[in-house]
């Protein structure tokens, strides 16, 4: 038996000169392998006694876990060795520029207009959109512009050829055009008690301008509409309020100012507190602390007549924001020209 | 509208009252002050709620001075020397003005010369620059004299442009007292909107003041002295129409002494931004400035000598079409048979409510003076003013309306002025012809208005107070009130509009800051989506996610841009322009017939700094139509050119957009809203290379368009070097084709079985022949057909091509036996090569 602790002692002596993973492999098939001198001995097991065989092979069997557990560890200690080697050969240059990737994104005034539709609707606002080709009647006469009423002056159109003389046919100069379209087919669903109303709507508006850093021959525009038996000023206050606390951020002032519109009355200016200065004054607020953000007001008792619901009854607000203005004063984009130009340079920012 | 803050004053009293507070009062009421331009009054510091301009006048550096003796200059014959008293010492102070030129050498002035002394460090505009440069005045040495202060002219101080001399101040003011305090004022510019076209006035804009300070407004000034003899018989006046011309008002000044107004005079009409002409025009402007009426006067002893010695008769009538008249401007001018003529028995005289003729104004021999007050019909005072392009500060007023009570006012002011400025006697009396009185409005309104329009609970005192300071009367009748509306005003009308009308201005100067917020308590009304822009947005996003990049371009373009998208011998389509009848550039006539232009112009524009052009616009084109208005249908355009992958500093460069590549882009994007099982087949366009062409059809309909562009169309845009695929898509057909939902499909749990097929087959054999009868053959059982790879070549022999396909046999409820599998694609097998004359491919 003295026999066997030989084999166990040669045995881990070769395996600590054992350095690496072939080498192991040797190993095993030396000493475990089918001619090794343990294997040898377990099979010399049969030709003892009964007596002894117990003792012996009990002897012999710990021997062989032995070694097995020395050639796990060791095996352990060589794979980690190697692996530890690999990975430090491995290093990248983490400061390459990662690949490119072809992102496709949507125009900056599509995200614009998204943002502004998505805050309405949750306040039950819905889109109405209607057409960029408009008649005299619907974009002027009916929102209470009479003929030559200064407040068309306001606004210079494009004209279509062919129009009527009387009815002359252009590209609307806002989106407040709809609003016509909205309340004459809302009105229709119930004659005689007419559904309220909750509208945005967006769409090209077109006006006869020089092009320049400031202004544009075509612009988007958002329109809102809300017609009920209950709306008042401090409803218009309030929602537009909200949107602005949505669209900019929580805690942003609003102040309201007395303006004139000929389809809404009374009507106001909203400004929102300069979001870059927090009010305190900069050159993006031509250091008011104010920004100037949309037109509003109580729509007029001519157009809500003009759209089917009876004044004394109905009441309503409109509003019309433009998201071009919006995105410049978001991003502080200084030419509103970048807009239609789609420099990809441009585009890629957003 | 400029309005001087020292006029202002004449009206509410205005101490204590801080300017910028005001001028924020001012626009949150509706009155928006642009720009408050400073005289010498000190300028805010930091915020600046208001624009600001102008010069602020340092208290200790700007001082009331007295000249005590002005001698010559040693070196100099232009120059002088003053002998000056600045409140604490005496200066000497070396000025070329010519106006101190002639007391040189008078020893000591008694009394001595007040005025505008600036010190060492002051700042104040340079006199002898082009404009206004504002400087500081350093010390330094003229002709060998020092020199470290001096005396202002008017422009110097930012009063007015005028640097002709130095200015007087009063012999009251006391040397040392800061000029600011003297002269300082400011200019308030005020944007008028046509509802407050009543405010084109100072004392329009002081009413409003006072309305919503609470100050007191004094009475407008209309007071006259006459004390010449009763005007009647001097003059007579006939309306030919009362709804031209609703009123005609004249007064008479007699023994005027036409001489240029005081300076104080002056001074104002230009802070209003008016030129001095002599006091008698002055005086008109003057008053219209103040009160609103444009004015006109007449040489009266002309209109004499032009109805032969008699009684002028002032006759008001429509031009006849063509008729001419030369306008004070020197202009003669062809009028149309709107415009309203004032006339006397020779002839025309003026045009009403715009400008006076040549002829009959008055001159510096005008000895006796009618002046004119009237009131005119603003629609007619507009068309004309753009007929004759032209524009008055009389126009501005009467072409957005004057209410006629104001006409008499006018007048008696003008007068007044007139006679304190020419000497002249005013006749007692005014000739008035007042054939259409303007009618009394009235209007009922109650809290209940209030809290139904602004929502909030106001009170009829409230109420009341607000009304009567703005100048209506109010009386109380039953729950509410009865509105009297002031004939200052034409902008309130009746009924409900009227109540509309006083809500906001009970709103305004109540304060919209003390009108509460609130959420809209009606109820929600039915919801329903909006299903055309949620496809669109669907598309949108699916296109984007394959890495192409939205564009948003102009819809108004000319022919000739767009011509560029056909190939040059194209013909014409007959779908006419919708054409624009004012064109502002040559670049933009028409509305776009075609979004595909539109979006290539964007291409060019990008390719030069590009190796990658993938864009898309959804959008209108425009197409006119025989109804009045054209009609507008939306589209889908993607432009595709260079590497599918932007390329960096690792990858080779990846494949080119293709044919096959734009029509994956097509193939996923129906895809990706459900739409399966459309024909593609080759296609014609004139923008498309004829053989790189396909069409997308729904049954009979088409949906898209897509292939690569024409070389001819490539070589008309400036592309480098990019060869561009392009899709067209129709989206008002792709909204009728989207299904609201599909069914989706069990992932099947038994393994499929998947074998490769390659047939050779025919080049004019078209691949989606071939895909299309194997998946027919192949059934339920064949669940995918995937071509993976075409082959041409010597082993397959000319004419040919290998279509090599993966074909995916599954079955839902068990797996297949490789018997069932055989049987399959023997059955593909003979049906293809019966029927397509393929070969099973070794």
């Amino acid at each position: 038996m003295e026999n066997l602790q030989t084999i166990r002692e040669q045995a881990l002596a070769a395996l600590n000169a054992v350095h690496d993973l072939d080498a192991l492999e040797q190993w095993k098939v030396a000493q475990l392998g089918r001619n090794a001198a343990l294997t040898q001995a377990l099979k010399g097991l049969g030709q003892l006694s009964a007596e002894e065989r117990p003792l012996a092979g009990k002897q012999a069997n710990e021997v062989k876990l032995a070694l097995e557990a020395a050639f796990d560890e060791k095996r352990n200690a060589l794979e980690g060795a190697r692996l530890r080697q690999s990975l430090s050969s491995e290093t990248l240059d983490v400061t390459l520029p990662g690949r490119s990737i072809a992102l496709g994104r949507l125009h900056p005034i599509t995200q614009t207009l998204r943002r502004i539709n998505a805050i309405f609707a949750q306040m039950g606002f819905q889109v109405y959109r209607s057409r960029d080709v408009e008649t005299d009647e619907y974009n002027f006469l009916l929102l209470n512009f009479p003929p030559n009423h200064p407040a068309r002056e306001m606004q210079d159109s494009f004209y279509v050829e062919g129009g009527a003389p009387d009815n002359p046919t252009l590209l609307r100069t806002h989106t407040s055009a709809g609003q016509i379209h909205a309340m004459r087919e809302y009105a229709a669903k119930g004659p005689g008690n007419p559904p309220p109303i909750r509208i945005v709507l967006p769409g090209m508006c077109y006006r006869f301008e020089q092009v320049s850093s400031r202004s544009e021959v075509q612009f988007t525009q958002v329109e809102g509409l809300a017609v009920g038996e209950n709306i008042t000023f401090g409803d218009l206050k309030g929602t537009l309020t909200d949107f602005a606390q949505r669209f900019f951020n929580a805690n942003v002032r609003t102040r309201f100012r007395a303006s004139h519109f000929p389809f809404t009355e009374p009507s106001a200016e909203m400004d929102v507190e300069c979001f870059v200065c927090g009010g305190s004054g900069c050159s993006v607020c031509k250091h008011s602390g104010w920004l100037e953000i949309l037109g509003s007001g109580m729509v007029h008792p001519n157009v809500l007549r003009n759209g089917g619901y009876d004044p004394e009854k109905y009441s309503g607000f409109a509003f019309g924001m433009g998201p071009e203005r919006l995105t410049m004063l978001r991003y502080r984009i200084e030419d509103i020209r970048y807009f239609w130009r789609n420099d990809m340079r441009f585009l890629e920012q957003f | 509208m400029k309005t001087p803050l020292s006029w202002l004053k004449d009206f509410v009293d205005l101490e204590g009252i801080n300017l910028e507070e005001l001028a924020h009062t001012l626009t949150v009421a509706g009155l928006e002050v642009e720009e408050i331009h400073y005289i010498g009054l000190p300028m805010p510091s930091g915020l600046q709620q208001t624009k600001v301009s102008g010069l602020s006048w340092d208290p200790e550096k700007l001082v009331v001075a007295e000249v005590r003796e002005v001698g010559p200059h040693p070196n100099a014959d232009r120059l002088v020397l003053c002998r000056l008293f600045d409140g604490e010492q005496e200066h000497t102070v070396l000025t070329g003005a010519p106006n101190l030129f002639e007391y040189r050498g008078q020893g000591e002035l008694k009394p001595p010369l007040k005025v505008a002394y600036a010190k060492e460090g002051a700042e104040i505009y340079d006199g002898h620059q082009e404009g206004m440069h504002k400087t500081v005045l350093k010390r330094t040495k003229i002709r060998g004299v020092d020199s470290y202060s001096m005396v202002c002219s008017a422009k110097e101080l930012g009063i007015s442009e005028e640097h002709e001399g130095i200015i007087f101040l009063p012999e009251s003011a006391k040397p040392g007292t800061p000029l600011a305090d003297l002269l300082g004022d400011a200019v308030l510019t005020i944007a008028i909107t046509p509802n407050i076209a009543r405010d084109a006035n100072i004392y329009g804009v002081a009413r409003e003041i006072a309305a919503l300070t609470g100050r007191a407004l004094k009475p407008m000034p209309t007071d006259v002295q006459a004390a010449g003899p009763k005007i009647d018989g001097a003059v007579k006046i006939d309306i030919k129409d009362s709804e031209l011309n609703p009123r005609f008002v004249l007064g008479m000044l007699h023994n005027v002494e036409i001489k240029p107004s005081p300076d104080w005079v002056q001074q104002r009409l230009r802070l209003a931004g008016m030129r001095p002409i002599n006091n008698i025009v002055d005086a008109t402007n003057y008053a219209m400035l103040e009160l609103g009426e444009p004015l006109h006067a007449f040489d009266y002893d002309v209109l004499v000598q032009r109805a032969g010695g008699k009684t002028p008769t002032i006759i008001t009538r429509p031009a006849k079409q063509g008729e001419t008249l030369t306008t004070l401007d020197d202009v003669e001018r062809k009028l149309d048979d709107f415009t309203v003529l004032v006339c006397d028995t020779a002839g025309s005289l003026s045009i009403g409510g715009i400008m006076g003729g040549l002829e009959s104004e008055v001159t510096e021999t005008t000895r006796n003076v009618l002046l004119e007050g009237a009131s005119w019909n603003f629609i007619n005072v507009r068309k004309t003013l753009v007929a004759q392009r032209m524009s008055s500060e009389a126009a501005y007023r009467f072409s957005r309306g004057v209410h006629p009570a104001m006409a008499p006012r006018g007048v008696s002011r003008g007068l007044e002025l007139m006679r304190q400025w020419s000497g002249g006697v005013v006749d007692a009396g005014l000739v008035d012809e007042y054939p259409k009185p303007a009618e009394v409005v009235q209007i009922a309104i109650s809290p209940a208005d209030a809290k139904r329009w602004l929502g909030v609970a106001l009170s009829n005192e409230e109420m009341s107070k607000i009304l009567i300071a703005l100048g209506f009367e109010v009386k109380l009748q039953g729950d509410g009130l009865l509105v009297t509306v002031p004939d200052h005003r034409l902008d309130i009308e009746t009924g409900v509009v009227g109540k509309a009308d006083l809500m906001e201005e009970v709103a305004r100067i109540y304060g919209y800051d003390n009108i509460p917020a609130t959420r809209i308590a009606d109820a929600l009304p039915p919801q329903h989506g909006n299903p055309p822009l949620e496809l669109e947005e669907r598309v949108k996003d699916l296109l984007a996610r394959m890495g192409i990049q939205e564009v948003m371009t102009y819809r108004l373009t000319s022919p000739e841009e767009e011509a560029r998208r056909l190939p040059p011998d194209t013909a014409p389509d007959d779908k006419p322009y919708v054409k624009l009848a004012n064109v502002i550039s040559q670049e933009r006539t028409v509305l776009r017939k075609s979004l595909l232009a539109s979006v290539l112009e964007i291409a060019e524009r990008n390719a030069r700094q590009r190796q990658r052009i993938a864009l898309f616009e959804v959008g209108p084109v425009f197409h006119a139509s025989e109804e009045t208005l054209p009609d507008e249908l939306q589209r889908l355009v993607v432009i595709l050119g260079g590497q599918q992958q932007p390329a960096d500093w690792q990858a080779a460069d990846s494949a080119a957009y293709d044919f096959y590549a734009a029509k994956g882009v097509v193939a996923e994007l129906l895809a990706g809203l459900g739409l399966h099982g459309l024909q593609y087949e080759p296609g014609e366009h004139p923008s498309f290379h004829p053989g790189k062409c396909a069409r997308v059809l729904a049954g009979e309909r088409q949906l898209a368009v897509f292939g690569e562009l024409h070389p001819q169309v490539q070589s008309q845009y400036d592309l480098g070097a990019h060869t561009l695929q392009a899709i067209t898509l129709n989206l008002d057909v792709l909204g009728e084709l989207v299904p609201e939902r599909f069914d989706s499909r069990p992932v099947p749990q038994y393994p499929p079985v998947i074998e490769d097929l390659a047939l050779v087959v025919d080049e004019s054999v078209p691949a989606g022949k071939v895909e299309a009868m194997i998946a027919q053959t192949g059934g339920n059982l064949l669940a995918g057909v995937t071509l993976f790879d075409v082959f041409r070549g010597d082993k397959i022999g000319a004419g040919k091509k290998s279509l090599a396909y993966q074909l995916t046999y599954q079955h839902a409820e068990r797996t297949l036996t490789d018997d069932e599998v055989a049987k399959l694609r023997d059955r593909i097998i003979r049906r293809i090569t019966q029927e397509l004359g393929a070969q099973l491919r070794a």
